[in-house]
C-alpha cells in the first residue's frame, strides 16, 4: 500500500435503521497518517459512521474497506481481529467502572495478549504517562473528572499500538484546558505513533485547529470535503450554514411537520389525539 | 388615541371605520364598543382598518366574532388594509369551513392493535432466541478454549449471588417452614397424628418450599442485580467500549454470571433445605412434643430416597432461567436511564413467572414419572 492509497475506503455506502435511511449514497476515503475530520449536524449518523467502520453496524449496500479487509460481508472472527487493529475514544470515556484506571489500560492487554505481568505494567504506565495520568493509575473511574476519564480511555484505546484511532465526540462537555489538552493529544499520538485519527466532531472551531481534512455529513451523504481552509472559504449553502453556525439554511429550522392552518385547526386534537 | 367604531351607510352597503387604539390592551374598551353594533346586518359590510393603531389578534378576533354573530352569513365582508392578524384569522376561518381531511395513521381497531403486538411479541421472541444462542455459541467455544472460563469473574459472581444470600435465605426458609410446621401440627392435632408434621415439613421443604424460596429470593436479589449492572453498563457506552475493543461482552460478562447463578442456587437450596428442616423441627419440638430421636426415625421413613433430589434438581434450570432473563433485560437497556428502571423490574417479574412456570411443569413431569 502506498501513502496516497486510502486506509479507510468507503463506497455508495447505504444503512437503514427501522425503514429511516442513514446513509445513501456515501462515499469517503480516508488517508493514513492524516487527522480526519467527521462533521455534521446532529443525527446525520456520525457515531452511526463509526459502528459501521468497526463492524458494530452492518452497511445494507456498498463497500467498507478497513486497511485491506472488507468490512461488510466479513466473518465474526475477521471483525475481531480488524477491531484489535483499532481504538476507540467514547464519548464519556466508557471505562469500566468497577476496575481501577490501570486495571482499565491493561484490560486489551489481558484479553488479548499472554505478557508477562511486568511487562503489562510497563506498556500500562509508559501509555498513562503519555496521557499525564501515571499518578492516577491506582484511583476508580468514579474519581476522575471528566477529562481525566477521557484521557483514561485514551491511554486504553493506544495500548494495543492500533493503526487506526476513532474518536466519538471527544469535546464534548470539556473545560477549555481539557479541550486544549485533548486536542493536543489527538494531534501528538497521530504523528508519534504514526496513526490514522477519525475525529467526529462538531466543534467546527476546534475541528480546524487539529484535523488535516474535513468531512462534512448531511442528509446521509457527504456533502463538502477538504483542508479546514478551503471548507470555511467554500461558497456552499450548507457549509456556510454549518460552519457559520446559522439557525436555517439546508438544514432547516423547523422539524418536518404537516401544514401550520391545518394542524392549528386539526378537530379532536388531530394527531396528538 | 381611544379606540372608536363608526358604522355608517344603509340597505345593503355598510361600512365600518376602525380607529384609535386597538392593541390587545384597549380589548376591554373594545368589547363596549363592539356593543354597541346593531344586533344585525345584511349585505356587504366594508372594514377599514387604516385608521386602526397597532391592531393586536385578540381586538381583531373579538371584532370578527362579532360580526359572525350579527351577520350570520347574510353579510359578506370586505377589509380594506387589513392588519396580518385579520388575513390570518380569516384564512383560519376559510380552512375550517372547507373541512380538513381526517389524520390518516393507519387502521386502530382493536384487531390492527393486537395485529401489532403480535408482531413485536414475535420481534421480542425473536431477539431472545438469538440471544439464548450466542451464549450457547459462547459456551460451545469455552469447552474448547478454557482460558474463556473466566475464573476471577465466575468466584465473584458466586460470591455476590450466593454467599452473600446466605443469611436472608437461611432466615426466610427457617421462618416460612416454622409457620408451615405450626398450620400443620394445629390441623393433625384433631386426628391425634401430630406426629405426621414431620411428614409434612420433610416433605414441602425438601420437594418444593427450599428451592422455590430460594429461587424467588435470588431472582429478587440478583436477577435484578444482574440487570441493573449490564444496564448500567450499557448506558455508560462500557459494552460498546468492549465491543470496539474486539471483545464479546456476552462471553466476558453474560456467561460468567450464567454459570456462577447455576454453581449458587443450588448450594443456597441446600442451605435452605437444612434450615428449612431445622425449624420445622423446633416446631415440632415445642408445639407438637415430638423429641427429637422420634423426629429423625420419622424423617428417615417419610422421605423416599429421591424427595431430596427431586428438589434439587430443580435448582440449576431455575438459576438458568433467573441469569439468562437477568442478563437479558440488561443488554435491552438503551440510551435512557427510565428504560434501566423498567427492564430491572421486568427481569425481576418475568424472572419469577418463569420460575414459578418450571415448577409447575416439574410438578407435572414428577407425577408422570412417578419421581
Amino acid at each position: 500500500m502506498n501513502a496516497t492509497s486510502p486506509i479507510i475506503d468507503l463506497r455508495e455506502v447505504r444503512y437503514t435503521v427501522g425503514g429511516r435511511v442513514i446513509f445513501d449514497g456515501l462515499d469517503m476515503q480516508i488517508l493514513p497518517g492524516q487527522v480526519t475530520a467527521v462533521m455534521g449536524p446532529s443525527g446525520t449518523g456520525k457515531t452511526t459512521l463509526l459502528r459501521l467502520i468497526t463492524g458494530q453496524a452492518t452497511a445494507d449496500a456498498g463497500s467498507i474497506d478497513v486497511g485491506g479487509v472488507a468490512v461488510v460481508g466479513a466473518s465474526r472472527s475477521q471483525v475481531y481481529a480488524l477491531r484489535q487493529r483499532m481504538g476507540m475514544l467514547f464519548q464519556n470515556g466508557a471505562l469500566l467502572t468497577d476496575i481501577s484506571v490501570f486495571e482499565n489500560v491493561a484490560f486489551p492487554l489481558r484479553e488479548h495478549t499472554r505478557l508477562p505481568e511486568r511487562l503489562i505494567r510497563q506498556l500500562v504506565l509508559t501509555k498513562l504517562q503519555a496521557v499525564g495520568l501515571r499518578g492516577a493509575a491506582g484511583l476508580m473511574p468514579a474519581e476522575l473528572s471528566g477529562g481525566m476519564a477521557r484521557r483514561v480511555a485514551l491511554a486504553r484505546a493506544i495500548v494495543m499500538d492500533p493503526q487506526i484511532l476513532l474518536y466519538d465526540e471527544p469535546f464534548v462537555g470539556l473545560d477549555p484546558i481539557s479541550m486544549g489538552v485533548i486536542l493536543r493529544l489527538i494531534r501528538r499520538f497521530n504523528d508519534a505513533l504514526g496513526l490514522t485519527s477519525i475525529v467526529v466532531s462538531h466543534d467546527v472551531h476546534e475541528i480546524t485547529a487539529v484535523a488535516d481534512r474535513v468531512f462534512l455529513l448531511s442528509g446521509g451523504r457527504v456533502v463538502a470535503q477538504g483542508t479546514p481552509q478551503e471548507l470555511h472559504d467554500s461558497p456552499s449553502d450548507i457549509v456556510k450554514q454549518f460552519v457559520g453556525g446559522l439557525a436555517d439554511g439546508p438544514v432547516p429550522f423547523h422539524y418536518p411537520a404537516p401544514d401550520y392552518f391545518e394542524e392549528l385547526l386539526a378537530r379532536d386534537g388531530g394527531r396528538f389525539a | 388615541m381611544p379606540s372608536s367604531l363608526a358604522l355608517d351607510g344603509g340597505g345593503d352597503d355598510w361600512h365600518l371605520r376602525i380607529a384609535g387604539d386597538w392593541s390587545a390592551r384597549a380589548l376591554a374598551e373594545v368589547q363596549i364598543r363592539l356593543g354597541d353594533l346593531p344586533p344585525s346586518l345584511a349585505g356587504t359590510l366594508t372594514c377599514d382598518w387604516s385608521a386602526a393603531e397597532s391592531p393586536g389578534i385578540g381586538p381583531a378576533w373579538a371584532l370578527l366574532m362579532r360580526l359572525e354573530a350579527i351577520g350570520g352569513g347574510r353579510v359578506r365582508i370586505q377589509h380594506v388594509s387589513p392588519p396580518r392578524h385579520v388575513v390570518f384569522l380569516e384564512a383560519l376561518r376559510d380552512r375550517a369551513r372547507t373541512g380538513i381531511p381526517a389524520d390518516d395513521a393507519g387502521p386502530n381497531g382493536a384487531l390492527a392493535r393486537l395485529g401489532r403486538w403480535v408482531l413485536s411479541r414475535g420481534d421480542e421472541a425473536r431477539e431472545f432466541a438469538s440471544f439464548v444462542g450466542r451464549i450457547v455459541a459462547v459456551l460451545v467455544r469455552a469447552v474448547r478454549r478454557p482460558r474463556s472460563w473466566r475464573l476471577p469473574s465466575l468466584t465473584r459472581h458466586v460470591h455476590e449471588t450466593g454467599v452473600t444470600a446466605i443469611p436472608i435465605v437461611c432466615l426466610i426458609a427457617f421462618l416460612i417452614s416454622v409457620i408451615v410446621a405450626y398450620l400443620g401440627s394445629q390441623q393433625l392435632r384433631l386426628f391425634g397424628a401430630e406426629i405426621f408434621v414431620v411428614d409434612l415439613i420433610a416433605i414441602a421443604v425438601l420437594r418444593e418450599m427450599g428451592v422455590l424460596l430460594t429461587a424467588i429470593i435470588v431472582a429478587g436479589r440478583s436477577g435484578s442485580a444482574f440487570a441493573a449492572e449490564i444496564g448500567a453498563m450499557q448506558l455508560n457506552e462500557e459494552i460498546d467500549a468492549l465491543r470496539a475493543m474486539g471483545m464479546d461482552p456476552v462471553e466476558l460478562l453474560v456467561v460468567p454470571r450464567i454459570l456462577a447463578l447455576t454453581i449458587a442456587l443450588p448450594l443456597l437450596t441446600v442451605i435452605a433445605d437444612a434450615t428449612g428442616l431445622l425449624g420445622g423441627g423446633l416446631l415440632a419440638h415445642y408445639q407438637a412434643h415430638i423429641s427429637w430421636p422420634q423426629f429423625a426415625d420419622r424423617l428417615r421413613a417419610a422421605i423416599a430416597p429421591t424427595t431430596f433430589w427431586a428438589g434439587l434438581i430443580k435448582a440449576p434450570v431455575f438459576a438458568v432461567l433467573i441469569a439468562v432473563v437477568g442478563t437479558y433485560r440488561g443488554m435491552r437497556v438503551r440510551e435512557s436511564p427510565r428504560e434501566l428502571g423498567r427492564q430491572t423490574t421486568i427481569a425481576v417479574v418475568q424472572s419469577i413467572f418463569f420460575v414459578i412456570l418450571a415448577d409447575a411443569l416439574f410438578a407435572v413431569l414428577f407425577v408422570r414419572l412417578g419421581f
